[in-house]
């Protein structure tokens, strides 16, 4: 128990633990938008994540980028990765929704077969880009697919430089912009969802399926359009993951799944806001728990964190609703 | 097409029940001498060299064909999948971290049987024992059991409460803590190092074994059948049971089954303990016949390989998920080539079936009548989500 490290760089950790949260965080979007319409769990939304990363290396691979890119061409590295991960992740949600969900929801499935349909498709996906894609353009670009299901590494697009120093905790210009480009794009969708017209479509369908379809919601359109809204958010954690941390593996969608979930949970699942708030709290648990254990029980902490929120408050720190008058 | 492969896919499903109702209308004593005779059969079988079935790799083991090996892989998995079948299939909890009561077996014989295992060597410390001492197999296997029975105990408590898909999810995870677990406590499990000199029936591992060692594998087949023999009997004694009457009834409509006053969570316990426990000991026959184990062995995805197995064969019966376990165990091993491709196999078999036919290949029929149910309501009241 290393409680000198812990409380002596407490600012730190803590800046850490934000930045990395804020990642979780808007990977817990999609499984919030989907619970909060359908009361489901998206098992397969780990994947919709993992494809984004992928897309952005391609995009990455495409242009040839090499480490530490003059300042203007790297805000259009990250401008053009946005909106490609974005496409790509937000595609793969909607191929998810087409596959896994439309033809169980019309035969009213019990919930589980959504899920073991859903861990099959992961499962698949997996594989594409781990083994399938490897063996048919291992050649072809060896950067993306040189190897079945190996760590690939990406180029820096944004060197690492302390911006400012509070209280002697420095903070580095890659946290800010992962934690205010984060924040952002949560902000963006909260007012999509809480001030257009298609917002209020998908708030009255998570509130009463029925009187909404009888007021005249296309509850078909609603649901691809979360999952589309979801996957563009997994899209967006894809770029800040690939800008801060630098590698993607095929398989690195199954434990940031589970922890983005579990932020869910804890903010309250169905809840927006509380994917915000659940995501930094665990990013800040994580890191203090590391930081007092060891960081190989980094994934244990969040795995105690969900079964202790699950027992205590199952609705999470601020509720779960997507259209508040829901019991 | 569809409808096509559907017509026939429902052909198949009637050939299958008439043969279940012939089954059943024959007199006892015919059932008996065929099950008998099934019995014989399953024993024989790693005598039984039939060309193009047991056609099998031979790179694992120096000298002839590994039929023994992959028949004992498969019996270990229709273990798993028999106890798996009860906690999916009869109570209809989802359990996707199923690996994790595997490895508890495994680790149990590893940790106490095992003369390389710190705990042992611990216990040779503070005791005084020779340095030859460890805890004997047949203890080892009871002490898997109630391991893997409390384990099972310990997580279901707070969570058997959850929702069906929240439970899902905490199992995973526990699936996968177990796993880190063991990779990180190297004081006790030896970490990723693993552990090797796992004891057999006759004691650990050594060239002195007249029956059970690393070269000839019938001798375990046979031990596994055994064993996969019994739990097939008492998992059926218990299905019949009023235990195993409260599982179908809280698997079809808890609330209902609690207001007939069945207490869910008691039953839901229940079932999670036992599976948990042959789960166990599934753990424990495997880590005795390789002697060695270490945490890798123990992937995730084995847990969804092991989901697989129940849903594909068709979850809430017997024969079913037996015959899901085998394919899936033996299929890899004969189709080499293919073999890497496995987990996209796999996973494509899943959502296909879950789309196609939830009920799995051959359905329990009490399960096939339930889905129909619902699909049912769904049209009646069509803009229902």
């Amino acid at each position: 128990m290393n409680f000198d490290d812990l409380f002596g760089h407490i600012g730190q950790h803590t800046v850490d633990g934000l930045s990395k949260g804020a990642i979780y965080a808007l990977i817990a979007l999609g499984y919030t938008l989907v619970y909060g319409v359908l009361r489901l769990i998206n098992f397969a939304h780990s994947e919709v994540f993992m494809v984004g990363t992928f897309a952005v290396l391609g995009l990455w691979t495409a242009f040839g980028v090499e480490n530490n890119p003059p300042i203007g061409q790297a805000v259009l590295l990250l401008v053009l990765g946005l909106i490609v991960a974005g496409l790509a992740s937000g595609g793969t949600a909607l191929a998810i929704e087409r596959i896994a969900y439309r033809p169980l929801r019309r035969k009213n499935a019990p919930p589980l077969i959504f899920l073991i349909t859903a861990i099959g498709l992961s499962l698949v996906l997996v594989e594409i880009f781990g083994l399938v894609l490897p063996k048919l353009l291992g050649e072809a670009v060896p950067s993306m697919f040189g190897r079945a299901r190996i760590i690939l590494g990406m180029p820096t697009i944004i060197e690492s430089k302390t911006l400012f120093t509070v209280f002697g905790t420095s903070v580095t210009n890659i946290q800010v912009i992962v934690f205010v480009a984060a924040v952002a794009m949560m902000a963006l969708l909260d007012w999509f969802i809480n001030r257009t017209r298609y917002g209020r479509g998908v708030r009255a369908v998570a509130q009463n399926p029925e009187t909404a379809a009888l007021m005249g919601v296309n509850q078909e359109r609603v649901i691809m359009l979360i999952f589309v809204l979801g996957g563009i958010m997994a899209g967006a954690a894809a770029l800040l993951w690939s800008m801060r941390f630098g590698f993607t593996q095929s398989s690195i969608g199954f434990v940031l799944g589970l922890k983005a979930f579990t932020a869910a949970v804890l903010g309250g699942i169905g809840n927006l806001r509380g994917a915000l708030v659940g995501g930094l709290f665990l990013g800040i648990v994580e890191v203090y728990g590391a930081t007092l254990f060891a960081s190989n029980w980094e994934d244990v902490i969040a795995f105690v964190v969900l079964v202790v929120v699950l027992m205590f408050r199952p609705t999470g720190i601020l509720g779960e609703s997507l259209g508040r008058a829901r019991a | 097409m569809i409808n096509k492969m559907r017509e026939l896919d429902r052909g198949r499903v009637n050939a299958l029940h008439s043969v279940a109702d012939r089954w059943k209308a024959l007199p006892k004593w015919q059932r008996s001498l065929a099950f008998v005779a099934f019995v014989v059969f399953l024993y024989y079988l790693p005598l039984l060299g039939i060309p193009g079935l047991t056609w099998l790799r031979t790179d694992s083991i120096s000298g002839g064909s590994n039929w023994a090996g992959v028949l004992f892989t498969c019996a270990v998995y229709v273990l798993v999948a028999i106890g798996l079948n009860v906690v999916i299939g009869l109570a209809g909890l989802l359990d996707l971290g199923y690996i994790g009561f595997f490895a508890i077996g495994a680790y149990a014989v590893a940790l106490f049987g095992s003369v390389n295992s710190p705990v042992v060597q611990y216990f040779q410390r503070e005791f005084d024992l020779p340095p030859t001492w460890a805890v004997t197999w047949a203890i080892c296997a009871f002490i898997a059991l109630v391991m893997a029975l409390i384990s099972g105990v310990l997580l279901g408590w707070p969570t058997l409460r959850l929702r069906g898909d929240y439970l899902a999810i905490v199992t995973l995870g526990f699936g996968e803590i177990i796993r880190i677990v063991a990779r990180n406590m190297e004081g006790v499990t030896r970490g990723p190092q693993g552990i090797s000199a796992i004891p057999g029936p006759e004691g650990p591992p050594s060239p002195d074994n007249q029956i059970f060692g690393l070269i000839d594998i019938k001798p375990w087949y046979w031990l596994a059948i055994t064993v996969v023999l019994l739990m097939v009997f008492a998992v059926r004694r218990l299905e019949h049971s009023r235990v195993g009457r409260s599982w179908l009834a809280i698997r079809e409509d808890e609330d209902a089954a609690a207001v007939m006053g069945v207490y869910p969570f008691k039953f839901k316990l229940w079932a999670f303990a036992i599976g948990a426990a042959l789960g166990g000991f599934a753990g424990f026959l495997f880590a005795s016949r390789y002697a060695f184990i270490d945490p890798t062995q123990f992937n995730v995805n084995l847990s969804i390989l092991f989901v697989a197995m129940v849903v594909v064969g068709g979850s809430g019966n017997m024969v079913g998920v037996s015959v899901g376990a085998v394919l899936l165990a033996y299929l890899p091993e004969r189709f080499r080539e293919i073999a890497d491709y496995r987990w996209l196999a796999f996973g494509l078999a899943m959502v296909l079936v879950m789309i196609l036919r939830p009920q799995g290949l051959i359905p329990s029929r009490r399960r096939a009548r339930e889905l129909k149910d619902r699909a049912a309501e769904a049209e009646e009241a069509p803009a229902h989500v």
